[in-house]
């Protein structure tokens, strides 16, 4: 696992916030290989979403170091290296759908021809091709979520780190962009690494699950995902995707029991 | 463009009745005799055949019609006003911009731009208006509708520096971190996040200055002896109110028409360069 | 629990810190606020004194003018009091009266908003012809004037502004329209009523010191300010607005602590300022 083959690869980190002196996340090793599905999860405290803001250089770290396609973390985002999509889709309001896919292409200075040309690839990925001049307000919470994704993805960065972006959906909604997000996956052939709540989410979505445990934030275990590819409907009624599921749930419950215990 | 119609007749509608509640009162009050809260007689409360019958009436023997009269006077307090309305949004910007962007700034002058509103500005009209001609700049001097100006962009600086703060840090903080992760600079945010967030914001405070920066126009106009505007129509029809006061009036009609314009102006701006989800629009 | 502790005692230190980081830059800007209009707007920058005149002497003119300013400041605080009261009270009620025809509020509101662009200021000379030149009563009315359109909007606008769910809620109890007015509509147009009233209080001293440069009783503020600077007598004319200041501060705040004393209840007290 050489930080050469690497998409990410961090060592020895630690955060540790200024206010109040806690520590957010210690020792934190991981690598993660190109074209990987990793997922973050844990109860809330854990970390996981400052260690995902760590990896795109959105925060610092206090100790150790992140490797982003071999660079040091804030090279890579000067180099413009991931896409970002949080829980909320973060659209602005005053431009149009198309517009605000654009937003990234018009800051690395595409010319216009070559941004509508991207634009409407991406409209046709995220299935949205007719929506392009609607404004963000007048889609449904699914839909500005999937343009989110696309905006995200609209430069064709080699990661995508996304924080919960699917948590303020309902089941049946999250379900369809999960099955979605999979395919945009395979066809992008990009890495993904992917902060959850939901056990069967992450197991469903992933290659690999990072489970992680609070007060301070650790990596308590990995678990492999060894589900076939490509993943569909039927995928979530396979014993195999049961087992999975109940290793992470034991895993998560042991972190939680033993978070408890000093209090 | 139902919708539009709509207004259209519901305005109408307003009109006639507040045209009708001010004819009703008034031969009310004639015919009972009633004096209170004040006499009504055809100098209170001149008729309004009578006001719209001075518009098309030579002010002075032969002289020009009082309606063409008040046009000039109007445009003429147009021009102070949005001289002043530009001046007083570009430097209320810039202001507003620069606190926002250094914190200690903010901390240290924002208490008193939001206490000045406490302050009566309109009342240091007449010592700026009056203090300004005396001052000579390399032997320059302001003129005087320019004089005026400046009480006009003193009243729009106020509301457009406080909004221009509110507004360019109203910039969703995620969206802000979005932008970072394009590895945006200042200038990049600022362009496109924090200008187009503030939007909503500033067109909030021309709504304010629209309407302050007409009154600030008139008042200015009262002690100084500029005539060419409304302000000085009001201070010479007023002295001869008892022998015409339907001048008066339609002359302050015309005041209030020009108020409603310039808000109607920015309000129907704001329709066209604002898009946001309707609900947060007020 | 000794981490606990910690984070505790850091706690305090940054709100000591906070404190000071808030409060000192204000304390520091009026510092040099004074000594600018003391010594370095007149002595450095050449500012004029018809501009404004030096801070010590604006000061003196204060002083030897007491008794003249404050019979000045007295008319107009009534008028401008007395305006305020009259103004929103009048406008309190149509809001009232509105609210229980809620079509003709909705068709109404788009027209009081811009009604509130009429320059009422202007109109004045008018109020002096109906009271007389030197009634108090001719300010009052123009105060209560200024005042009536931003609290007839605001309160409307408060009024209406109730969730549907908590009007759901109420009609789950069963309660009558009169009872959904007093236990939710009222109370929910408290935060709007007082940002209004709060406006209206600065405006209810514009209308009375302005009014009065349209002529007015010799001894009040508006006509004092006029003379003065006619006269040229700046630091008089300053001293004058620094009286108008004060009033208006005092009316503003009375309502400020009014707002508190009222709704302390509303989570919204701020984010509706």
């Amino acid at each position: 696992m050489s930080a050469q083959e690497s998409v990410v690869s961090i060592s020895g980190l630690g955060k540790v916030f200024p206010k109040g002196g806690v520590t957010a996340l210690e020792n934190i090793d991981l690598g993660v290989q190109p074209g990987e599905f990793i997922s973050l999860i844990g109860p809330s405290g854990c970390g996981k979403s400052t260690l995902l803001r760590i990896i795109g250089d959105l925060t610092q770290p206090t100790s150790g170091e992140v490797l982003v396609n071999g660079k040091p973390a804030p090279q890579a985002r000067l180099d413009r290296d991931y896409g970002i999509v949080f829980q909320a889709a973060v659209l602005f309001d005053w431009r149009t759908v198309a517009k605000n896919i654009a937003l990234p292409l018009e800051l690395l200075k595409w010319d216009r021809a070559k941004r509508d040309a991207r634009v409407s690839e991406m409209l046709d990925l995220v299935e949205l091709n007719d929506f392009g001049s609607h404004y963000p307000w007048q889609l449904s919470g699914g839909m500005q979520q999937r343009v989110s994704i696309a905006r995200a993805l609209s430069f064709s960065p080699a990661l995508l780190l996304m924080d919960e972006p699917f948590g303020a959906l309902d089941e049946m909604t999250r379900e369809r962009l999960n099955l979605e997000l999979l395919s945009i996956w395979a066809e992008t052939k990009s890495t993904v690494i992917f902060v959850t709540h939901s056990i069967s989410e992450a197991v469903f979505l992933s290659t690999r699950v990072v489970v992680m445990s609070p007060r301070p934030g650790r990596i308590a275990g990995v678990v492999e995902i060894a589900l076939a590819q490509p993943r569909g409907v039927r995928t979530r009624e396979e014993p195999r995707f049961f087992e999975l599921v109940t290793e992470v749930r034991e895993m998560l419950h042991a972190v939680e029991t033993e978070a408890e215990l000093p209090e | 463009m139902i919708n539009v119609i709509k207004r259209v007749a519901i305005g109408i509608a307003v009109l006639v009745g507040v045209c009708a509640f001010y004819t009703g009162y008034r031969e009310l009050f004639l015919a009972t005799g009633w004096t209170w809260p004040f006499e009504v007689d055809d100098i209170t409360l001149p008729s309004l055949p009578s006001i719209v019958g001075a518009l098309f009436d030579p002010v002075q023997e032969d002289g020009e019609l009082l309606i063409s009269l008040l046009f000039k006077a109007a445009l003429f307090t147009a021009k102070e006003a949005f001289v002043g309305f530009v001046i007083g949004t570009i430097v209320g910007f810039t202001l507003g911009a620069v606190i926002a962007r250094f914190q200690m700034l903010q901390r240290g002058l924002m208490p008193y731009v939001v206490g000045s509103q406490t302050i009566p500005i309109l009342a240091i009209a007449p010592i700026v208006v009056v203090g300004l001609g005396s001052l000579t700049i390399a032997g320059w001097t302001p003129s005087d509708w320019l004089r005026v100006s400046v009480i006009s962009a003193y009243l729009t600086f106020f509301p457009v520096t406080v909004n221009t703060v509110r507004g360019l840090e109203s910039a969703d903080p995620r969206a802000i971190e979005l932008m970072r992760s394009y590895a945006s600079g200042e200038w990049a945010i600022f362009l496109k996040l924090r200008l187009p967030s503030s939007l909503p914001y500033l067109f909030g405070a021309f709504r304010i200055a629209a309407t302050a920066c007409v009154i600030g126009a008139i008042i200015g106009e009262l002690p100084s002896s500029i005539q060419g505007g409304l302000g000085g129509a009001i201070i010479n029809f007023n002295q001869y109110y008892v022998l015409n006061p339907q001048n008066l009036w339609a002359t302050n009609l015309m005041a209030a028409a020009l108020g409603i314009s310039f808000f109607l102006v920015i309000v129907i701006a704001e329709k066209l360069l604002v898009h946001r989800p309707p609900e947060t629009l007020t | 629990m000794s981490t606990l502790a910690v984070a505790e005692s850091g706690g305090g230190v940054g709100r000591a810190s906070g404190f000071a980081r808030t409060w000192l830059p204000a304390a520091l800007v009026f510092g040099i606020g004074l000594l600018c209009w003391q010594w370095i707007f007149p002595d450095v920058l050449g500012v004029k004194p018809f501009l404004l005149p030096r801070l010590s002497d604006v000061l003196s003119a204060l002083w030897e003018n007491r008794d003249a300013l404050k019979t000045a400041a007295w008319i107009t605080f009534k008028e401008a009091f007395g305006g305020l009261i009259l103004g929103s009270g009048i406008a309190i009620l149509a809001a009232l009266v509105l609210a229980r025809w809620r079509p003709l509020g909705n068709a109404l509101i788009p027209y009081l908003i811009a009604a509130n662009a009429i320059p009422v200021i202007a109109f004045a000379p008018i109020t002096n012809a109906w009271f007389g030149t030197l009634s108090p009563w001719s300010k009052i009315v123009i105060a209560a004037a200024l005042c009536f359109f931003p609290v007839l909007v605001n309160t409307l606008r408060g009024l209406t502004s109730v969730h549907p769910s908590s009007i759901e809620l109420m009609h789950a109890y069963a309660c009558p329209q009169r009872t959904i007015f007093w236990k939710l509509r009222i109370p929910a147009a408290m935060p709007y009523l007082f940002t209004a009233l709060k406006i209206a209080a600065v405006l209810a001293m514009i209308g009375a010191v302005v009014g009065d440069y349209f002529g007015g009783s010799t001894e009040s503020l508006g006509v004092q300010i006029q003379s003065a600077v006619a006269l040229s007598r700046y630091e008089l004319g300053w001293a004058a607005i620094v009286v108008a200041s004060v009033i208006g501060s005092v009316l503003y705040g009375a309502v400020a602590l009014a707002e508190r004393f009222v709704i302390r209840w509303h989570p919204s007290v701020r984010a509706v300022d």
